[in-house]
């Protein structure tokens, strides 16, 4: 039985497992959605991936704020006459399961007209009939299934932004004039004496023109302004040679036509824009489900339920929320506001804030802060500061977070740029002077020709591919960067900054240890016994590891949420829970989550909870150290210094008690000096992150939580990031690569132009050879570093 | 050899056919999600059909819902 594993959504089933139709099920939840599937004809969800369900959260009250009209009406997409349409994000989504089971919706409620599933950013899109359905039914459908969507104040907050198409418009556009222009442009390429071909050479000359306006007012109009922008700014970036290149080969054509020259060159005009256009298509490659702005409202609520004075509970929208109010926060909700607590007693994860996971115990008349997330059942509190005043959001002041890292690094291709534009113009100013005096009426035919030829095509896709191909391999290996700059900025770094809890630890195998007077072999069978009734993640866990055998039927069972539980058998009786609940007066101040035992009222002792650091950390830190300085900064006392300096290189710097503002200027007074990377997991990190070279986020469920980072990195693949760093360093240099390969290129091509024997078919060979080339080989390249992942993983 | 003009007319307006069509596909936001048709396109209708069986049980998590609201 140990061993099997669950039919719905293959977890391990471990000791509780829930047979129902002759299968396994880890829990209740996960087989009441077989039920559900199997009873409306959905059973198919199993066959087309196996095991593949979640298992579903209890919801209950959390969505009620979805039966105010104002707040339901934000989130609709269009709402008339009964039919509502409605977009969702669902986290969870991750199968062809769940596709299929998701556009299935209509089967389990006859109001669900249609629903479509958006894989790569996992949505979903349902219209339906608000006869006896309603936006909150749709939620608690989902949620019951195991797809609880996701509503976030973030998502409250935005307006409905328009997708941007644009980039595939002007793909699309200079890829049609493309191959139209060559198709013209080929019978001149042979320049037979044909009479015929004499006869409608204008025909052709003009019609290329046409194709060739809207690619050079519509296609290329980023590069115009890209350049423009460049040159106001006194920067001389990789666009400025390249606007240049594409105007004078438009005016130089267009002159060659109307004076009769020769056929003009559109045809290396439209392939240039098209490559162009396509290496940015190429590295436009985004996480769309992943979000690297989050900012503590996708974490808050949308609405909370206030206490009015008469009793009478209502919704209201948070940023309604005044000091002074009275708020319900229910189970599984996170606290929205800093408050006292007034009735109730609260377990809070602050994980969102701390990245310490272990849940903390207050009592009423304790002051909670905003980002918790309470775990047992409802409190009531008093709200003492408003949304955007709370500890938490107080962060978001800092003007870090405002600032766009990308914008400010010059990457290297723009730096190439810059040399490459005073060369390119030295040498056609060098030429035409030394034809103005050997033969005046070939000089502008070499001065545009130097130009055009010189035009950097080669250069401004040799970054996009490398870096979007790179993007692509890092994906696969879980490790997700927000856009091709960070792997620049990560191939610079030199020194890594570590959080310590969350980041180093996990705490998904957490070691307990016990303190206190040994307990009898009846008491432990008897905790045991007592522990199994309970659904607590800290009793699932603590019983895991408990060694008794015998198990004994209970004679009485009680739950105190928020406290304890109890049990009773044979006179004798067990109390487990926290420190005031067993009757410990004296709860010493520990770090870490205990849990106290006490057998027939008398305390015996505790069983504490502690992180363990990720396997692999001291190899990750002793690999690192050969190319980086190395440092941890925690927001824990210095408890485990001495342990940390055993495992970790000497040279680690360890700074501990940092606050969420210390970290950043710890980051900031570095920076002087280095370029940091900081890996960090909670939103205290936050500003370490923003403020750092690189950010990177940890995450052991990349769809849950992430602070605002430029990557995230699946925890189970922290191991691999010395390699991951390494592979970034060794990108930059097949960029490198790459620019002294077009540079020949360039060097062929400037020969024909210098010497004013540039033909129009030249260009049209040179300059789509140079490109494709390019292309091939920093593809080749980069899947070869991608098999180098391969082998680590393996 | 004027017939030409009639040939580029006649090419030129197929082109410009696809391209519009293109244009639409695009707007129509086939191109938003390349990924999920090619899952849905391989399933087949295949609810199970079972219709005095999942007509009752239907009635049971509509009241199983609501209890959960």
């Amino acid at each position: 039985m140990a061993d099997s594993t669950c039919y719905h959504c293959g977890d391990e089933c471990g000791k509780s497992s829930v047979q129902f139709d002759d299968k396994d099920f880890c829990c209740n939840g996960c087989k009441t959605v077989y039920e559900i599937f199997t009873s409306n004809g959905l059973s198919t969800f199993y066959e087309i991936e196996g095991k593949a369900g979640t298992t579903p959260n209890e919801i209950r009250q959390k969505y009620d704020f979805l039966d105010n009209e104002e707040i339901a009406q934000q989130l609709l997409e269009f709402n008339e006459d009964g039919v509502q349409v409605v977009g969702l994000s669902i986290p969870t989504i991750h199968c062809s399961s769940c596709i299929w089971v998701l556009e299935n919706l209509n089967k389990l409620h006859s109001a669900i007209k249609v629903s479509q599933v958006d894989f790569p950013k996992k949505t979903i899109r349902v219209t339906y009939k608000t006869e006896n359905f309603s936006l909150k039914s749709l939620v608690l459908l989902l949620g019951s299934i195991g797809y609880e969507p996701y509503i976030s104040l973030e998502e409250y907050n935005k307006k409905r932004k328009k997708v941007d198409r644009s980039l595939i418009y002007k793909l699309g556009v200079a890829g049609f004039a493309f191959g139209n222009v060559m198709l013209f442009s080929f019978p001149e390429y042979f320049e037979v004496e044909e009479f015929w071909l004499d006869q409608y050479k204008p025909v052709f000359r003009w019609l290329m023109f046409a194709f060739s306006l809207p690619v050079v007012s519509y296609a290329s109009q980023d590069y115009f302004i890209s350049a423009y922008k460049g040159i106001r700014s006194k920067l001389l970036n990789i666009d400025v040679p390249i606007a240049l290149g594409i105007l004078v080969l438009f005016l130089r054509s267009t002159a060659d036509i109307v004076f009769d020259l020769g056929s003009g060159f559109f045809d290396s005009l439209t392939g240039l824009v098209f490559f162009l256009l396509l290496g940015k298509f190429f590295q436009q490659k985004t996480y769309t489900y992943l979000s690297f702005e989050r900012d503590y409202k996708s974490y808050f609520p949308i609405a909370v339920t206030r206490l009015k004075k008469n009793g009478e509970e209502e919704n209201i929208q948070i940023y309604n929320i005044e000091v002074g109010d009275r708020v319900l926060i229910r189970s599984h909700e996170i606290i929205p506001v800093d408050c006292t607590l007034i009735k109730g007693s609260a377990e809070i994860d602050y994980s969102f804030v701390t990245g310490e996971s272990d849940p903390v115990l207050k009592e009423s008349g304790e002051k909670l802060f905003a980002g918790g997330k309470q775990l047992s059942d409802v409190l009531e509190v008093e709200v003492l500061k408003s949304v955007s005043q709370s500890y938490l959001t107080q962060l978001w002041g800092n003007s870090v977070f405002s600032k766009d890292k990308a914008s400010q690094f010059q990457t290297l291709t723009d730096s190439i740029g810059k040399r490459f534009t005073i060369a390119v113009l030295s040498i056609a100013t060098v030429a035409t002077f030394f034809w103005l005096i050997v033969d005046p009426s070939l000089a502008l035919n070499v001065f545009t020709s130097v130009l055009i030829i010189a035009c950097p095509c080669a250069i401004a896709l040799a970054a996009p591919f490398t870096l979007g191909n790179m993007l692509r391999i890092f994906g696969k290996y879980k490790f997700y960067l927000k856009n091709t700059n960070v792997i620049e900025r990560l191939a610079k770094i030199d020194t890594a900054i570590f959080d310590k809890t969350g980041t180093l630890t996990t705490n998904q195998k957490g070691s307990i240890h016990y303190e206190g007077m040994e307990l009898t072999e009846e008491e432990t069978a008897l905790l045991k016994t007592t522990l199994r009734a309970s659904n607590h993640p800290l009793s699932r866990s603590l019983y895991d590891i408990l060694k008794s055998n015998s198990i004994m039927t209970l004679e009485e069972f009680q739950e105190h949420t928020g406290k304890g539980i109890e049990g009773k058998y044979n006179q004798h009786s067990i109390k487990v829970g926290s420190a005031s609940y067993v009757g410990e007066s004296k709860s010493n101040p520990v770090t870490n989550t205990a849990v106290y035992v006490s057998a027939d009222q008398d305390v015996k002792g505790r069983f504490v909870f502690k992180n363990t650091y990720r396997d692999g950390m001291s190899q990750i830190f002793n690999e690192l150290s050969d190319d980086l300085e190395l440092g941890i900064l925690s927001g824990d006392n210095d408890g485990e210094k001495a342990q940390l300096q055993k495992v970790l290189p000497e040279k680690t710097k360890m700074l501990f008690d940092q606050k969420p503002g210390d970290k950043l200027e710890y980051i900031k007074s570095l920076q002087g000096k280095h370029k940091v990377l900081m890996v960090g997991d909670g939103l205290n990190d936050a500003g370490a992150l923003a403020q750092s070279d690189v950010g990177l986020a940890v995450s052991e469920n990349i769809n849950v939580f992430s602070p605002a980072c430029d990557g995230i990195l699946d925890a189970s693949m922290l191991r691999m990031l010395p390699k991951f760093i390494k592979l970034s360093k060794r990108s930059v240099r097949i960029i490198k690569m790459s620019f002294l390969l077009s540079l020949c290129y360039n060097v062929v091509g400037l020969y024909f132009a210098v010497t004013g024997q540039l033909q129009p078919v030249i260009a049209a060979i040179l300059m789509p050879l140079s490109s494709i080339s390019i292309v091939v080989f920093t593809t080749l390249a980069t899947n070869y570093l991608g098999k180098e992942l391969k082998n680590l993983e393996s | 050899m004027s017939v030409i003009y009639v040939l580029l007319a006649i090419s030129i307006t197929v082109a410009v056919v696809f391209f519009i069509a293109f244009v639409f596909s695009v707007k129509s936001g086939q191109y938003d999600d390349t990924y999920t048709p090619s899952v849905r396109m391989l399933f087949e209708d295949e609810v199970i059909k079972n219709k005095d069986k999942s007509n009752s049980n239907k009635k049971e998590i509509k009241q199983t819902k609501s209890t959960n609201q």
